[in-house]
C-alpha cells in the first residue's frame, strides 16, 4: 500500500508571501526520506503540502503538482479530507486527543470512516499499538486517558493512531524534537520497522538522526530571511553525508551554518 | 504481530464534491420557498417564514449532499448550515434592538430633551426631557464609583501583592460569588439595612450603595488581572533598591498597570449605569430635578425609561421619550466601552511586557 | 470577565513553603507606611467578606420576620398576600416561573451561542469573526431596561404570528395552547432572556474555543476529519467544561433578571399548564412589581423571596466556579 510521491514545480504561499519555491522531487515507496535544512527554510511547510495540511493555515495556498502514484493531490475534484486519510501525519509535539482513552485515540481515525464491530476495532487497535511498539506498555491501561502517558509513549500513540487507518504515506514533522534521548531511540527504531510497509517522510533538525534513519535525504535552504525556501539537492543519505554535490549542503552538514 | 481481520475502506481521493455555490443556491432556494409557503398559507409573521426557510436550508443541504457527497460530507454541511443559521438567528434580534432604539430614539432626542426635566409635563403629553435623570444617574454612578474603586483596587492589591493564606482564598472565592449576585438582591440588602433598619428615606446615595455591591467585584477582578500582568522583575528591581513595599506598589506597580485598571473601572461603570432594579427599590424616581443625592427620591435614566413605559397609558409621546432615553443610555454606555477599549489598546504595550 | 484566563490566586504550593516567607516579610514591615498600606488593603479584603456575610445575615433576618408571621406554607403556597390578616404568602408560583423561563432561555440560548462561538472561531473569515466578536462584546453591555423596552414594544407584537402557529400545530399538547391573549407569557420571557444571555455565553464559549490547542485540531485533520469532525473530536471535548460554566453564568443572569421580565410579563399569581398563557411570575420580577404597594410586612415577604433567589444564584455560580477550577487542573495536565 505504500505509494510513490512525485512532486513537480510546487510553490507554497502564506497569503502573498512565497514560502517555498519551485520544488520538484520524488519520494520512493517503502523508504525513509529525511528533510533537513536551517530553520525557516520551508521543510515543514513542504511536508504539510504533501497531505494538504498547508491550506488549513489561514492564507495557506499551493500551486504545482503532487502526484501520489497516478493521482494529483491538487487536481480538480480531489477531496482534501480523503487525501489526509491516505497520507497520515505525526507532529512535532505529541498530540493525543486529551479527552480520549488510549484505545479511543487509536480507534479515532477508523471511527470516522464508518462503523466497526467491537472485535474488529479491538484487533486494529492491538495491531496498531504493536506496530508502534507500544502494546506491551499500555495493554493494561487501554481505557486510561492518552494524555497520562509519558512524552515518548504519547508520540508512539500518535504513530499508532496514524497507522491504524493504514495510510499510504506517513509524514513526520520533527517527531523526536520534544522527546528525551531514550524515547527518541525508540521512535527511530520504530521508523526503521515501519518503512517495510510505508512511504515515510521525516523532517528533522538533527542531522545524526537523518543519517541514522533515512535512505534518502533532501537538503533545503533559503538565500536570506524573507526569501522563499528551495530544495538544494536530494540524494542517497550516504552520499549527502559523505560527498554532497553542492557546497552549501556540505557547509550545513559540517556545521558551518544553520 | 497479529493479522488484521479487516482492512479499512480505502476510497479514492476523488470525492464527488458539490460546487462552491451550492450552499448559496440552497440558501436562496430556501428563502424563496419559505416566502412562498408563508404567502400560500397566509402566515404574516417574519419569524415564521424565516424559521421555515432555516429548516428547509438545513434539511435541503443535508439531503442533497448526502445523495451526492456521502453521509460524512452531508453531516459536515449540516453542521456548517446550523452554525450559519445560529449566527443569523442571533443577529436578527440583536440588530433589531439597536436599530429600533436608534430609529425610535432620535425622534425627540435633541438639545431641549437633554436640558429639560419632566417637571410640568404630564406623562401622556409630548415635551419634557431627561435632564433630571441625567443628573441623578451621574450622581448615583459617581458616588458608587467613589465607594467601589478604592475598596476594589485595595482588595485587588491585597490579593496580588500580599494575599497568600486562607483569608486571600476566602476573599477570592467571595469576590467570585459577589459577581453573580442579582442586582435586585443587592437592592434588597441595602433596603433591609438602610431603609428598614436605619429608617432612612429613599435617596440617590442608597442606590449608590447597592450599585457599589455590584461594582466592587468587577473592579477587583479586572484590577487583579492587570496587577498580575506586571512583571515580578519590576517589583524586585524596586525592592532591591531599598524602596519599601508600599512605595513600590504605589510608584511602580500601580503606574505600570494604571491603563488597564482605568479600563476595568470604566467597564464597571458602564455595567452599573444601566442597572434599574436596585434604583427602583432605593432611589425611586421623580419628575423634578433633585441635585442632592443624599435626600429624597432622584430620577435616573433607567428609571426614567421604566416610568415613561409604565405610566404612558399607551401614549406615543411617552414611548418616544422612553426610546430617546434608552438611546441616550446606550450611547453613554457604548462610548464608555469604546473609550475603555481604546485606553486598553493604547496602554497595552506598556503593561503587556 | 475573562474567566478562562484567571490564574488561581493562590497556587497549590503557596500555603506550604511560601506562606512563612511572606509572614516574615509582613512582620518585618515595621515601617509605618508599610503597616498602614497592608492594613488598608487587607481591610478592604475583609470588608468584602463582611459585606457578603452581612448580605446573607440581613436577608435571613428580615426573611425570618416575615416567615414567622406567615400562615401559609412558604414553599408550596400559591398565594401572595403578606399584608392580609392572617398574612399568607408562598413562592411556588415564583419558583415555577423562574425555573420555566430560565429553562426556555437556556434551551434557546446555549445551542445558538455555541453555534455563534463556533462561527466566530472556526467558520467565519478571520476579519468578519473578529468584527462579530467585537459587536457581541458590546451587546453584552446593553442594559436590561433597554432589552425590556424593546421586548415590550417590539418583540411582543411580533410574536403573535409565532404564537398562533404554535397553537395550531402544537396546541394539542396543552403546553403550547394559546387563548389569544397578548403574548406576554413566560414563553416570551424565556425568548427575551435567551436574547439577553446570548452575548455572555457566546463570549465565554468563544474564548474557550479559541484556546483549543492548534495541535489537537491538526491531529484530527491529519486523520482525515472533516471540519465538523474536527470540531466534534477536538474542539467540543476541550471546550465542554468551558461551555458548561459559560451556560451557568448565563443561567445566573437569567434567574436574577428583573426589569426586562417585569416589563414583558403580564404576571399573576397562578400557574398555567400552557406556556403561552399570560400569568405566573419570577422571583425578581415579583419583587420589582410588588414593591411599590408593599407594606413593611410585604417588603419583608419580598425579601424572603429574594433570599431564595440569592441562595439559588449562589449555588449556580458556585457550580460554575467549581467546573472552571476543575478545568484548570485538567487543562494544566495537558499543557
Amino acid at each position: 500500500m505504500a505509494k510513490r510521491i512525485d512532486v513537480s514545480g510546487l510553490n507554497a504561499y502564506y497569503g502573498s508571501f512565497l514560502a517555498i519555491e519551485d520544488i520538484s522531487m520524488t519520494v520512493e515507496p517503502r523508504s525513509v526520506t529525511a528533510f533537513i535544512g536551517p530553520s525557516g527554510c520551508g521543510k515543514s511547510t513542504f511536508l504539510r503540502t504533501l497531505n494538504r495540511m498547508h491550506e488549513v493555515t489561514p492564507g495557506g495556498r499551493v500551486d504545482g503538482k503532487v502526484m501520489l502514484d497516478d493521482e494529483n493531490l491538487y487536481g480538480a475534484g480531489i477531496d482534501p479530507v480523503a487525501v489526509r486519510r491516505e497520507v497520515g501525519m505525526v507532529f512535532q509535539r505529541p498530540n493525543p486527543f486529551p479527552t480520549m482513552s488510549v484505545y479511543d485515540n487509536v480507534a479515532a481515525g477508523l471511527r470516522l470512516n464508518g462503523k466497526y464491530k467491537k472485535a474488529e476495532l479491538d484487533d486494529v487497535v492491538e495491531k496498531s499499538l504493536r506496530g508502534a511498539n507500544l502494546w506491551n506498555e499500555v495493554k493494561d491501561r487501554l481505557n486510561k486517558p492518552g494524555s497520562g502517558l509519558s512524552g515518548g509513549q504519547q508520540q508512539r500513540l500518535c504513530i499508532a493512531r496514524a497507522i491504524a487507518v493504514e495510510p499510504n504515506v506517513l509524514l513526520m514533522d520533527e517527531p523526536c524534537s520534544a522527546l528525551d534521548p531514550i524515547s527518541t531511540l525508540a521512535i527511530e527504531d520504530l521508523i526503521g520497522e515501519l518503512k517495510e510497509q510505508y512511504t515515510i517522510v521525516i523532517v528533522t533538525h538533527n542531522m545524526q538522526q537523518a543519517a541514522r534513519v533515512s535512505d534518502r535525504t533532501a537538503f533545503f535552504n533559503l538565500s536570506a530571511v524573507g526569501q522563499p525556501g528551495k530544495l538544494i539537492e536530494i540524494d542517497d543519505t550516504e552520499r549527502i553525508f559523505s560527498n554532497p554535490s553542492v557546497q552549501a549542503t556540505e557547509d550545513y552538514i559540517s556545521g558551518r551554518f544553520g | 504481530m497479529s493479522h488484521a481481520t479487516l482492512t479499512p475502506k480505502h476510497g479514492s481521493l476523488r470525492g464527488a464534491t458539490l460546487p462552491k455555490w451550492f450552499a448559496w443556491a440552497v440558501a436562496a432556494g430556501s428563502v424563496v420557498l419559505g416566502l412562498g409557503i408563508s404567502t400560500a398559507a397566509g402566515l404574516d409573521s417574519d419569524i415564521q417564514w424565516a424559521l421555515i426557510a432555516a429548516v428547509l436550508f438545513v434539511a435541503g443541504s443535508y439531503g442533497i449532499s448526502a445523495k451526492v457527497e456521502g453521509r460524512r460530507q452531508a453531516k459536515d454541511r449540516t453542521a456548517t448550515s446550523l452554525v450559519w443559521v445560529a449566527f443569523l438567528m442571533a443577529l436578527v434580534p440583536l440588530i433589531s434592538l439597536i436599530w429600533e432604539t436608534v430609529k425610535r430614539g432620535v425622534k425627540v432626542l435633541d438639545g431641549y430633551f437633554l436640558s429639560h426635566s419632566m417637571g410640568v409635563v404630564a406623562d401622556t403629553e409630548p415635551g419634557g426631557g431627561i435632564y433630571h435623570a441625567i443628573v441623578g444617574t451621574l450622581e448615583q454612578v459617581g458616588l458608587a464609583t467613589l465607594i467601589s474603586v478604592p475598596i476594589g483596587v485595595l482588595t485587588a492589591i491585597y490579593l496580588v501583592e500580599y494575599g497568600r493564606g486562607r483569608l486571600a482564598k476566602a476573599v477570592t472565592f467571595f469576590v467570585d460569588v459577589m459577581t453573580g449576585i442579582p442586582s435586585i438582591v443587592a437592592g434588597l440588602f441595602v433596603l433591609s439595612v438602610w431603609i428598614l433598619m436605619l429608617d432612612m428615606g429613599p435617596s440617590g446615595f442608597a442606590g449608590s450603595m447597592a450599585l457599589s455591591i455590584l461594582m466592587i467585584p468587577v473592579v477587583v477582578r479586572s484590577t487583579e488581572e492587570m496587577l498580575k500582568l506586571v512583571p515580578n522583575e519590576l517589583r524586585e528591581a524596586s525592592l532591591a533598591l531599598g524602596v519599601p513595599k508600599w512605595r513600590t506598589i504605589l510608584k511602580v506597580v500601580l503606574p505600570t498597570s494604571i491603563g488597564g485598571i482605568t479600563t476595568g473601572v470604566m467597564l464597571a461603570i458602564a455595567r452599573i449605569t444601566g442597572e434599574t432594579a436596585p434604583v427602583l427599590l432605593l432611589v425611586w424616581v421623580t419628575n423634578f430635578i433633585n441635585t442632592n443625592p443624599f435626600q429624597d427620591p432622584q430620577a435616573s435614566l433607567p428609571m426614567y425609561i421604566y416610568l415613561q413605559y409604565q405610566n404612558s397609558g399607551g401614549s406615543g409621546a411617552a414611548y418616544d421619550r422612553a426610546w430617546a432615553a434608552a438611546l441616550t443610555l446606550i450611547a453613554f454606555i457604548m462610548i464608555l466601552n469604546l473609550v475603555a477599549r481604546g485606553i486598553a489598546r493604547w496602554k497595552a504595550p506598556k503593561t503587556g511586557r | 470577565m475573562d474567566i478562562t484566563t484567571q490564574k488561581p490566586a493562590a497556587p497549590p504550593a503557596a500555603p506550604g513553603p511560601a506562606a512563612p516567607v511572606d509572614k516574615r516579610a509582613a512582620r518585618g514591615a515595621t515601617r509605618p507606611g508599610d503597616r498602614i498600606f497592608l492594613g488598608l488593603s487587607r481591610g478592604s479584603g475583609i470588608f468584602v467578606l463582611a459585606l457578603m456575610a452581612a448580605i446573607a445575615a440581613f436577608l435571613t433576618y428580615r426573611a425570618s420576620i416575615a416567615i414567622s408571621k406567615n400562615e401559609a406554607n412558604f414553599f408550596t403556597s400559591f398565594d401572595w398576600n403578606p399584608s392580609g390578616t392572617p398574612p399568607e404568602f408562598g413562592i411556588a408560583v415564583l419558583a415555577f416561573g423562574t425555573v420555566v423561563s430560565s429553562i426556555i432561555a437556556m434551551v434557546i440560548a446555549v445551542p445558538v451561542s455555541v453555534g455563534i462561538a463556533l462561527f466566530i472561531t472556526h467558520y467565519a473569515p478571520r476579519r468578519l469573526g473578529g468584527l462579530i466578536a467585537y459587536v457581541i462584546d458590546l451587546l453584552a453591555a446593553v442594559p436590561s431596561i433597554v432589552y425590556g423596552l424593546w421586548g415590550a414594544l417590539f418583540l411582543v407584537p411580533h410574536l403573535e404570528g409565532l404564537y398562533g402557529w404554535l397553537d395550531d400545530y402544537l396546541g394539542w399538547t396543552g403546553v403550547f395552547e394559546w387563548n389569544d391573549g397578548a403574548p406576554r407569557s413566560l414563553f416570551t420571557v424565556g425568548i427575551l432572556l435567551a436574547i439577553m444571555i446570548l452575548p455572555i455565553i457566546t463570549n465565554v464559549s468563544r474564548e474557550v474555543f479559541r484556546q483549543v490547542p492548534r495541535m489537537h485540531e491538526e491531529a484530527a485533520l491529519a486523520l482525515g476529519a472533516t471540519r465538523w469532525e474536527v470540531i466534534r473530536m477536538s474542539v467540543l471535548p476541550f471546550g465542554r467544561s468551558g461551555v458548561i460554566s459559560a451556560s451557568m453564568l448565563g443561567l445566573g443572569r437569567a434567574l436574577g433578571e428583573t426589569m426586562a421580565v417585569a416589563m414583558v410579563l403580564s404576571s399573576s399569581f397562578d400557574i398555567n399548564a400552557s406556556l403561552l398563557d399570560t400569568g405566573g411570575g419570577t422571583f425578581a420580577q415579583n419583587i420589582a412589581s410588588k414593591f411599590n404597594e408593599a407594606t413593611e410586612m410585604g417588603r419583608d415577604a419580598l425579601i424572603a423571596s429574594g433570599l431564595v433567589l440569592f441562595v439559588i444564584t449562589l449555588l449556580v455560580n458556585g457550580a460554575a466556579r467549581l467546573i472552571i477550577a476543575r478545568r484548570k487542573e485538567y487543562s494544566g495536565a495537558n499543557a
